[in-house]
């Protein structure tokens, strides 16, 4: 019986991890990628000034609603956030319109407030919204993928979890090159060194879908109605009260005074920036609020002032619900804004190990069934070659994809209207070649090129910054431009782990074409393919 | 497979009627007490999906979602329903 139950939970872990495996690794490899969305914006907008951190908020606040004022004295509202750590590196100011549409932003330099110019691009944020919000598909559709793919996760987690009963013992045991095994070896080290992140992550990224996908305790407690829902999400997110506008004209007051108060109570580095509703009108509003990211409880404190006499109205502290303290504690740790460069660098490490658990995942899968199948009069079935040509045009095809994200960022022309769609196209456009080269080539063959191709796409991207920017290593490094210089050594390092995999996977495809057709050394394409396809017929 | 109609099925009614009543056991407003069960029914949810596929015959793993489903689901609407009102 208890063997049945191990036995029945090992099939649900390879069926569930295997049926959404390509979009959970889409997800962990945008993900990761998300966890340096700022660091990737700023390197894709090599104009724009290293970051303005350390400006006196008082003035910078004044240089945004200068623009806001010029920009749209009329605006419904306004919103001004400031420079304060890696999330916010500039000035931003955004204004809202009674139309939905009718809105605008810019990004503006916190000394002299002169808007930054910079090529149109989808950026790090781009990348980043991809890993909830997919690409091409309806939203609606991609909510609920999105939902039951980390459904899927969960339960394939603690699946695996049950199944892994020697977690320890197994963890120190690494059988290289030994197929299956090294595989298997492979996968449950990974997945146990970042088990708790992993629970946490896809839990938490639960948390993030249920009003999505769990939305029918609304219905229970408050009733299917539309008002019903509202009465609901009024309750649950208290947010500021809202105040219709007088429709007389009246001065706004000067920020300093409500920022000084602000600031009197979370520091003047402890305010994240203020929204002003009706600006210029009798019954504006100026909300301050402190920091989202200054812990894991992604709630900030706010403070509510009239926006003509300046005078403090309300004031809201973070975390006053339990369970909803629950909820943006999830959502904070989910998301990782308060992490500071060591606390990054380790998530960045787990989500790359979750990649990976990911990606070893569903090699095993198919690696297991090839060595089984190997062996029967029929070959291996068409099934396990699908998945085993999915895999190789996803797990570095998608990366590939994204190294052309960055290509395109730098090659398509600064004026060219569409650009900032065009590299997300260059993007899948790139991962679609990989997909065809991965089922037209000899397995073998098309991992180890595929790994080529990875170095040379992220290995050379350091030098195509150094021939397109003046920003490139030899600049950044002595000037202690980090950002700039981390990612081209970024790219280095990944474009080198995808060059040594090639030599690597070259080097024994070698030795073992030798060992088969005694001809040692030598693995021209003739034979390399003769014998793929012996295996699969 | 009746075994995965039985786990998204009857697994989803037995993660809302479960966290209805945990939600309404909380001390708490609410909101927050559906903000509780929105996070609490992933978890029953997974139990109720490994429930399926672990019993020895999709007779028994629908007779197991489905029995505790609406024996809970009579309180589970009461407690809802004074909530609502």
């Amino acid at each position: 019986m208890k063997d049945g139950f191990r036995q029945s939970m090992a099939w649900l872990h390879t069926w569930m991890g295997l049926v959404l495996g390509w979009l959970l690794y889409f997800m962990f490899v945008t993900g990761t990628a998300g966890y340096l969305d700022t660091e990737i914006d700023r390197w894709m907008t090599p104009e724009a000034p290293p970051a303005a951190h350390g400006v006196d908020p008082v003035a910078a606040a004044r240089h945004g609603l200068d623009w806001l004022g010029r920009e749209a004295p009329r605006a419904q509202s306004w919103s001004v956030s400031l420079p304060v750590d890696r999330n916010s590196p500039y000035l931003r100011a955004f204004w809202r319109g009674e139309d939905r549409g009718d809105r605008g932003r810019a990004e503006l330099d916190a000394t002299t407030g002169a808007p930054i110019e910079a090529r149109d691009t989808g950026g790090g944020q781009r990348l980043y919204r991809m890993h909830w919000r997919l690409q091409y598909l309806p939203g609606d559709l991609v909510a609920w993928l999105i939902s039951v793919a980390t459904l899927f996760m969960f339960v394939a987690m603690v699946t695996g979890v049950i199944v892994h009963k020697k977690i320890f013992k197994d963890f120190f045991t690494f059988r290289l090159g030994k197929g299956q095994r090294s595989w298997l070896d492979a996968h449950n080290a990974v997945s146990v060194l970042s088990l708790p992140f992993q629970l946490m992550i896809t839990y938490s990224g639960l948390i993030f879908m249920m009003f999505t996908c769990m939305p029918l305790f609304v219905t229970a407690f408050y009733g299917g109605s539309e008002e019903a829902r509202q009465r609901f999400f009024d309750e649950a997110f208290s947010g500021r009260s809202e105040i219709e506008a007088a429709g007389t004209p009246a001065e706004l007051t000067d920020i300093a005074g409500p920022l000084a108060r602000a600031g009197a109570r979370w520091g003047m580095d402890g305010i994240g920036g203020f929204e002003i509703d009706h600006p210029g009108d009798a019954n504006a509003r100026i909300n301050v609020y402190g920091l989202y990211t200054a812990g894991p409880l992604r709630e900030a404190p706010g403070m509510v002032f009239d926006g003509v006499s300046g005078e403090l109205l309300e004031t809201r502290h973070a975390g006053e619900s339990a369970a909803k303290a629950t909820r943006d504690v999830f959502l904070g740790l989910h998301e990782g804004m308060f992490a500071g460069p060591v606390v990054r660098a380790l998530y960045l490490f787990a989500s790359v190990l979750g990649t990976a658990m990911i990606a070893t995942g569903l090699v095993l899968w198919s690696a297991k069934r090839r060595q089984n199948q190997a062996r029967r009069p029929g070959g291996v079935a068409r099934g396990v070659v699908l998945v085993e040509r999915l895999n190789i045009g996803t797990v570095v095809g998608l990366p590939v994809g994204i190294a052309a994200y960055f290509w395109a960022n730098r090659l398509l022309p600064a004026d060219f209207a569409a650009r900032a769609d065009w590299e997300v196209h260059a993007m899948f456009l790139t991962w679609a070649a990989m997909l065809v080269h991965a089922a037209v080539r000899p397995r073998t063959r098309a991992w180890i090129e595929q790994f080529s191709v990875a170095a040379a796409a992220f290995a050379l991207i350091p030098v195509l910054n150094a021939l397109t920017t003046d920003r490139h290593l030899a600049q950044s490094l002595p000037a202690g431009d980090w950002v700039f210089a981390g990612f081209d050594l970024g790219m280095l390092v990944l474009g080198a782990v995808a060059g040594l995999i090639a030599w690597q996977l070259a080097t024994r495809n070698a030795v073992e074409e030798g060992a088969a057709v005694s001809r040692p050394g030598r693995a021209d394409a003739a034979t390399v393919l003769a014998t793929d396809e012996s295996v699969q017929h | 497979m009746s075994r995965i109609a039985a786990a998204a099925l009857a697994g989803y009614a037995l993660s809302h009627v479960g966290a209805i009543l945990f939600a309404a056991a909380l001390p708490v407003p609410r909101a927050d007490g559906v903000l509780a069960a929105m996070m609490f029914s992933f978890a029953i949810y997974t139990g109720a999906i490994m429930w399926a596929f672990a019993a020895s015959s999709a007779g028994r793993a629908w007779l197991g979602l489905l029995v505790p489903t609406l024996v809970l689901a009579l309180p589970a609407w009461w407690v809802s329903a004074g909530a609502a009102a």
